[in-house]
């Protein structure tokens, strides 16, 4: 699956919680103050069932969720792992 | 029955067994378990051998590993026949989760195994004197001092506080909110029992004190900051489940308590449950008793899939069958009359305990604050 790909799929998760036309790739929904708390769970959830990879203690932190480009490159990062 | 339509047989197998414990274990306690405000050191045994302490742990640390079908199946059990002893299982199932989501390899092989043999009682610290529906309040502190936190400050109504050997206690760490396992016997940990509770009554809560207790840095689980938006969040997601679930097994014994009754008692020359106004009621407790079920069966399903809209499912079934199980409580002390109003009578029981349901692991105005704003977002 290519970035564009994942892009997508993660657009269309987030597109539950706000309207996704109102944020560029590296806006920070968090701050815009687009989501609650419950929303990281759902997005946690997501990532891991959609792209079959395990968020790991270390992987959390602000940076690595907060926005489309961020999710994505999270998500590469892993598979790149995942690839060896 | 109606349930066999939709569960599977392995499941099936799993009802009969926890049935048949409750049944013979644990129903027959629970009266004095309400009376005494305790779970007994005899029934404990009872309930450690069971293994149900173990139900949400992997087989890979000694635990029964069950699907959420199956901890659907347990907590409806458990809450038909002890809502004490169903707060054992949520509080313990947990911290258990905590550990094995978020835990390291190292902390995950120390605990889960003593947890799921109960060999450990867990408890989880989050509310506070000053701080219930409104987490973000806690104020309990730690500070890193070399390789340890010096915690400071009070949780207030944690559930089997009164015996839990291991605690997961959320605090503020240089303000960012944070998860630590604190050992009973820590210096400066005190455990204050609270008696007089309206409903699960043998919960055996506790308020609790650190004054400058000592933890060392290897029990933190996860990371500082996660303490609340990720640890106490995922938990609470299947406490919520929990209690949900066990609101069905509520709401069904007090069903099954009026079916008896009403066709036993006799007023104005016939069984009263030939009385169309007390037809009624039975139907409307069938009938909503069966809705909290699906709404519960939904969850479990969304959760197994490991679907993220199984965490809204969960506020769903929770909101549900909370006010359900209040209802139909009601309810069946109304068909008891006077007969429901003593403590010899399990109806008056259900009724206190129902009661608890509203405002553990979420409000219902919380439930409604959340299922709203959702409901705008989604339909």
């Amino acid at each position: 699956m290519t970035g564009l790909q994942h892009k997508e799929r993660i657009c269309k998760f987030l597109g539950r919680f706000f309207n996704i036309n109102d944020v560029e790739e590296d806006d920070n929904f968090f701050e815009k103050g687009f989501v609650n708390s419950l929303f990281y769970m759902q997005l946690l959830m997501f990532i891991e069932n959609e792209f079959g990879i395990s968020v790991l203690p270390d992987d959390i932190n602000s940076q690595n969720f907060n926005s489309i480009k961020n999710i994505v490159e999270f998500i590469e990062k892993k598979n790149n792992i995942k690839a060896g | 029955m109606y349930e066999q339509n939709i569960m599977y047989e392995q499941n099936m197998d799993i009802q009969r067994g926890i049935r048949a414990f409750v049944e013979d274990i644990i129903k027959p306690n629970a009266e004095q378990v309400d009376r005494k405000e305790e779970v007994s050191e005899e029934l404990m045994l009872e309930i450690k051998k069971s293994g149900y302490l173990g139900a949400t742990i992997s087989k890979k640390y000694g635990g029964l590993a069950y699907n959420n079908k199956d901890l659907f199946i347990l907590h409806e059990e458990a809450g038909k026949g002890c809502s004490s002893f169903r707060s054992l299982l949520t509080v313990h199932g947990m911290v258990s989760v905590a550990i094995e989501r978020w835990g390291d390899e190292e902390q995950k092989e120390k605990y889960l195994p003593l947890l799921a043999k109960g060999d450990l009682i867990a408890s989880f610290a989050l509310s506070e004197p000053e701080a219930g529906s409104d987490i973000s309040q806690i104020k309990t502190k730690a500070e890193l001092s070399g390789d340890q936190y010096i915690l400071n400050g009070s949780k207030k109504w944690t559930t089997f506080g009164q015996i839990a050997d291991l605690f997961l206690v959320f605090v503020l760490c240089n303000e960012k909110p944070t998860a630590l396992l604190l050992d009973r016997n820590t210096d400066g940990f005190q455990i204050i029992p609270i008696n007089g509770l309206l409903g699960a009554r043998g919960s055996m809560i506790a308020e609790l004190k650190f004054e400058d207790c000592k933890v060392d840095k290897d029990k933190m689980i996860g990371r500082p900051g996660m303490g609340l938006s990720h640890i106490a969040l995922s938990c609470l997601d299947y406490g919520r489940f929990f209690v949900a679930s066990s609101c069905v097994g509520l709401s069904q014994a007090c069903l099954e308590a009026s079916l008896d009754y009403s066709k036993k008692r006799k007023c104005s020359g016939k069984a009263i449950r030939k009385h169309q106004l007390i037809q009624k009621k039975i139907s409307e407790m069938i009938v909503n008793t069966e809705a909290s079920r699906l709404l519960c069966q939904k969850a479990a399903y969304l959760k197994d899939q490991k679907d993220p809209n199984s965490i809204m499912a969960t506020w769903h079934a929770k909101y549900f069958a909370a006010k359900t199980a209040v209802k139909v409580a009601s309810e069946a002390v109304q068909i008891h009359g006077a007969n429901g109003c003593i403590s010899s009578n399990s109806v008056e029981r259900y009724y206190r305990d129902a009661k608890i349901n509203e405002i553990i692991e979420g409000s219902n105005e919380i439930h409604e604050l959340l299922i709203s704003i959702n409901g705008y977002k989604n339909y």
